[in-house]
C-alpha cells in the first residue's frame, strides 16, 4: 500500500513540477523530460508492473492537460515502462551506467514514436531536422537531468521499496 | 512459458502482460473515441483538474519568479541599449500618435454612422493566467486557470497582447487547455487587413524555429500584398472571429501553380514569453450545432 501511494505522490509532483516550472527554466528552449526518467527508473527498479503502471498515469496526466487525442501519450508511456521492466533482472543500483542508458534510449524511442505518430504521418518528411531540433536535444538535457533526478529516486527505491522486500 | 503450458501447470496469475493488453486495448478505445466522436473525456478532465491545477498554479508562480530572475540578469546589458533607442521611438510615436488621434475622432464618427461594431474591442474579455505548458517539445498547448465555471467553453478564441493566440480546446471547472496557432496540425483561415484577400495560416514546428508562421493559398492577382501588411482572422472561418492581429507578411513569394501565393508571417504575439492571456467570452456565430 505504501508503495502505492509513494509511487502516485511521485507521477503527480513530476507531472506538476514539470508542466509548471520546467516548461518555463528550460534550456535553449527545450525541456527536459522528468516523465520519461520516472517511468524508466520505475520500469528497471521495479519490474514491468510498476513500469507500466507508472507509464500509464504519467502518460494519461499529459493525454489531460496537453494531448490531442485521450489515449496516446498513455499508450506509448506504458509500453517504455513495460520495456524498462524487462531489465529489472540487470539493475544494480550501485552501477549507474545501465540506467542512464536506458533512460536515453528510452527518451530516443520516445521521441522517435512522437516523431512518426504525430508529424510523420501527417506529412512531414524532414525527418533530420525533427531529430537535430527536438529529440537530439531532448535527450541531451534529460541526461543532464538524469544525474541530478536519479540519486533522488534511488533513495526512495531504496528507503520505500527494498526494505519491504528484505522484510 | 507457453500458453498452453500454463494452463496446464500453473493456475492463472494477474501478470503484467495481461494488464498491458487491457491497458492497450483501452487507450486504442479512447483515442478511437476521441477522433470519431466528440467525446472529450470530460469527466476526466474534471476530475484531473481538481487534483493537480491548484498546486500548478502555486507552484508555476515560482515558476514564473525563477524564470524571470534568469531573465533579468542576462538581459539588463540588453537593456540598457533598448531604452535609449526606444526613447528615440517614442518622440516619433508621439508625432505618429497625434496624428493618429485625429484620424481616430474621424473614425468613431464614421463608424457610427454605418454603425459597425466588430472591432474586437468590443468582444467582452476575460483574463487568465497560464499555470501550466506543454510538458514535452513537439507542441506549444498550455493550461490557463480559468474554466466553465468561469464560463469559459470550448472554441473560444484567446488573445495577447492584441494578437491571436489560438484557442480553448477542453476545460475543466477551473481550468482550460488552449491550443496556439503556433501548433504544428493547427491552421487559421484569415485574411490581409488591407484587401480582405484570405489565405491559410498554418503553424509549423520547423519554421516556428525562426519565430515565423507559414502561410499558403493566398490569391494575390493584382500584386497588392506587400511585406509587412497586417494579417487578421477571416470572416469565412468557422472557429475564429472576424478581424483579430495574427502577425505580419514575413515573406511572401509565388507558388509553381502561378494562382497562388505562400509565405511567412511574423506573429503579433511572443509566444515564449505568455504569462496572461484574454479569453473572448464569444463564440463565433454558427460553430454551436
Amino acid at each position: 500500500m505504501k508503495k502505492v501511494i509513494v509511487a502516485v505522490l511521485m507521477v503527480w509532483i513530476v507531472f506538476i513540477l514539470q508542466s509548471s516550472v520546467f516548461s518555463r527554466i528550460n534550456i535553449g528552449g527545450i525541456v527536459p523530460n522528468l516523465m520519461i526518467i520516472l517511468t524508466a527508473c520505475f520500469g528497471f527498479m521495479e519490474g514491468e508492473l510498476a513500469g507500466l503502471l507508472v507509464g500509464f498515469g504519467c502518460g494519461m496526466l499529459m493525454d489531460v492537460f496537453f494531448g490531442s487525442f485521450n489515449g496516446f501519450y498513455a499508450l506509448i508511456y506504458m509500453y517504455l515502462g513495460y520495456m524498462n521492466g524487462k531489465f529489472c533482472n540487470v539493475f544494480y543500483p550501485e552501477d549507474v551506467k545501465l540506467p542512464l542508458a536506458l533512460i536515453i534510449s528510452t527518451d530516443l524511442l520516445y521521441g522517435i514514436s512522437c516523431y512518426v505518430f504525430l508529424f510523420l504521418l501527417r506529412g512531414r518528411f524532414d525527418m533530420g531536422f525533427y531529430v537535430g531540433h527536438v529529440i537530439a536535444p531532448e535527450i541531451i538535457v534529460t541526461m543532464i537531468m538524469t544525474l541530478l533526478v536519479y540519486p533522488v529516486i534511488l533513495f526512495i527505491h531504496n528507503k520505500v521499496y527494498v526494505t519491504d522486500r528484505q522484510q | 512459458m507457453s500458453p498452453v503450458i500454463q494452463q496446464k501447470g500453473e493456475k492463472f496469475t494477474f501478470t503484467s502482460k495481461y494488464l498491458l493488453f487491457i491497458l492497450t486495448i483501452l487507450c486504442t478505445v479512447l483515442m478511437i473515441l476521441c477522433y470519431t466522436t466528440s467525446f472529450m473525456g470530460s469527466a476526466l478532465n474534471y476530475a484531473v483538474g481538481f487534483i493537480v491545477t491548484p498546486f500548478e498554479k502555486g507552484i508555476s508562480e515560482t515558476g514564473y519568479y525563477l524564470a524571470n530572475r534568469t531573465e533579468q540578469i542576462a538581459t539588463i546589458k540588453d537593456l540598457l541599449a533598448q531604452n535609449e533607442e526606444l526613447q528615440a521611438r517614442v518622440d516619433e510615436l508621439t508625432t505618429e500618435n497625434t496624428l493618429l488621434q485625429q484620424d481616430k475622432y474621424e473614425l468613431i464618427s464614421l463608424r457610427e454612422l454605418y454603425n459597425l461594431d466588430n472591432e474586437y474591442s468590443s468582444y467582452e474579455m476575460t483574463g487568465a493566467r497560464v499555470i501550466a505548458r506543454d510538458a514535452g517539445n513537439w507542441y506549444s498547448t498550455f493550461v490557463i486557470d480559468k474554466g466553465s465555471s468561469d464560463g469559459i467553453e470550448v472554441d473560444m478564441n484567446v488573445m495577447a497582447g492584441g494578437g491571436l493566440v489560438g484557442r480553448v480546446t477542453a476545460v475543466g471547472a477551473h481550468w482550460a487547455r488552449v491550443k496556439s496557432i503556433i501548433e504544428d496540425d493547427s491552421n487559421v483561415s484569415a485574411q490581409i487587413l488591407s484587401n480582405s484577400d484570405t489565405l491559410i495560416v498554418s503553424g509549423s514546428l520547423e519554421m516556428y524555429a525562426d519565430g515565423v508562421i507559414p502561410f499558403s493559398q493566398l490569391v494575390d492577382s493584382d500584386d497588392e500584398v506587400h511585406l509587412g501588411d497586417k494579417v487578421v482572422t477571416s470572416n469565412i472561418s468557422d472557429k475564429y472571429l472576424p478581424g483579430i492581429l495574427i502577425g505580419y507578411i514575413d515573406s511572401i513569394s509565388a507558388d509553381t501553380n502561378n494562382i497562388t501565393k505562400s509565405g511567412t508571417v511574423t506573429p503579433a504575439v511572443d509566444f515564449e514569453h505568455i504569462s496572461d492571456v484574454l479569453v473572448i467570452m464569444k463564440l463565433k456565430p454558427g460553430t454551436d450545432d
